[in-house]
């Protein structure tokens, strides 16, 4: 026989008419061995009977008239409303948008070549380059330090061993 | 159709229903407001607005929250008639949206100064449940009206999921599937849940039970 604990779970089911018939005969063979159980399933039942005794309530007059207002009030759907009620729908094509505007603005191969032949362009053109007295009378050049020049003669030129300059720096 | 029949159901809107509407299932019912159908719509509104609303009562215990939260629930059904699809029984979405709001509507604690949690005990706040005694009444309605409010303010006492379970239960007859679904639990839960609060109702509405037995038994009905 079942214990009075697995029988709470059925015994429910078993006043309400909805157990299985193999539920049913368990409850009833338990009941009838269980003085406890057996008082509880009439209480229950008398307890259903008295939950009964509360009226109903009636919606008021308005209740309808309230609602239909609030629908009434409801936005109707313009040529955009396809849309509001599909948010995923929405988000997915924001999510597409944002994606083309980003991938828009990565550097591609195709540019990088594109931006070399136009520096060559440029460059190409600059006349400046090609004139010879320009070039010649080229102030800049003159400033140019003399002593930059040095270290560049000094790597033709061996070393002696514990000769090796350190650093030195202008003052 | 030959057998369609006019029935005039409201009175002050003019609305006209046929029979044929009215034999419509739930679902039906519904797919047609998906389509655009109004008056379904007004059928739904007519045949569940009173179940609606004394779930709501008994949830929020206040009519005119009941009634707020009743509107609110048709008019998100109303919202999301678009999206609407068969794939449970109305009541069910219809249940668990009144669930879900009256549940939202305690917590909030903007209609009732209660302390609510899904699993604790409620804890009144009003003065402790008393038996109406029926020698020291003398108006009969005034009786029936404090049982009627004892036995309300006793349910009010379960813990939430108790209490949405005894009322879909007792008060609107759903199978263990449907209120399990509402829940959100399983079915074997579910008959635990109802278990106990059977059973904390059976305690405090003792007095409440023998008296209807004493007054059967003086009456010469059977209990």
């Amino acid at each position: 026989m079942k214990k009075c604990e697995d029988v709470s779970k059925q015994l429910i089911a078993y006043l309400d008419r909805r157990a299985n018939s193999a539920e049913r005969h368990e409850v009833e063979e338990h009941l009838a061995a269980c003085s406890a159980c057996h008082q509880r399933a009439e209480d229950f039942r008398k307890l259903w009977g008295v939950l009964d005794e509360v009226p109903l309530l009636e919606p008021s007059l308005s209740f309808d008239a309230r609602i239909r207002a609030r629908i009434a009030e409801e936005p109707r759907r313009g040529w955009l409303g396809w849309l509001v009620p599909q948010p995923r729908l929405a988000f997915a094509m924001a999510l597409l948008l944002a994606l083309s505007v980003w991938m828009a603005k990565l550097p591609r191969e195709g540019n990088v070549a594109g931006t070399e032949q136009q520096d060559f362009e440029a460059i190409k053109d600059l006349g400046v380059l090609e004139n010879y007295d320009v070039l010649s009378k080229f102030d800049a050049l003159s400033e140019v330090p003399v002593e930059e020049a040095a270290p560049a003669n000094q790597q033709a030129q061996p070393v002696a061993p514990g000769t090796e300059q350190q650093p030195t720096t202008e003052e | 159709m030959e057998h369609t029949q006019t029935l005039q159901l409201y009175g002050t809107a003019g609305v006209r229903y046929n029979v044929e509407a009215m034999t419509r299932s739930d679902v039906q019912l519904m797919l047609d407001v998906k389509a655009g159908d109004e008056a379904s719509f007004n059928l739904l509104l007519q045949k569940y607005r009173t179940p609606l609303v004394n779930f709501l009562f008994r949830m929020v215990r206040n009519t005119g929250t009941a009634e707020d939260l009743a509107q609110e629930v048709f008019l998100r059904v109303y919202r999301a008639r678009k999206q609407y699809s068969p794939s449970a029984k109305f009541t069910t979405w219809l249940f668990r949206i009144a669930t879900n709001l009256a549940l939202n509507s305690l917590r909030d604690n903007r209609y009732r100064q209660m302390d609510v949690s899904i699993d604790a005990p409620v804890e009144e706040d009003a003065a402790p449940l008393q038996l109406p005694s029926r020698e020291l009444r003398v108006d009969e309605k005034m009786i029936e009206r404090d049982r009627s409010e004892f036995i309300r303010r006793a349910i009010a006492a379960l813990p939430e999921k108790q209490r949405v379970a005894v009322l879909l239960h007792k008060y609107e007859e759903m199978d263990y599937g449907e209120i399990a679904k509402i829940l959100e639990c399983s079915e074997s839960a579910l008959k635990s849940l109802l278990f106990r609060a059977y059973e904390t109702l059976r305690v405090q509405l003792a007095p409440l039970v023998s008296q209807s037995v004493a007054n059967q038994a003086r009456e010469g009905r059977p209990s």
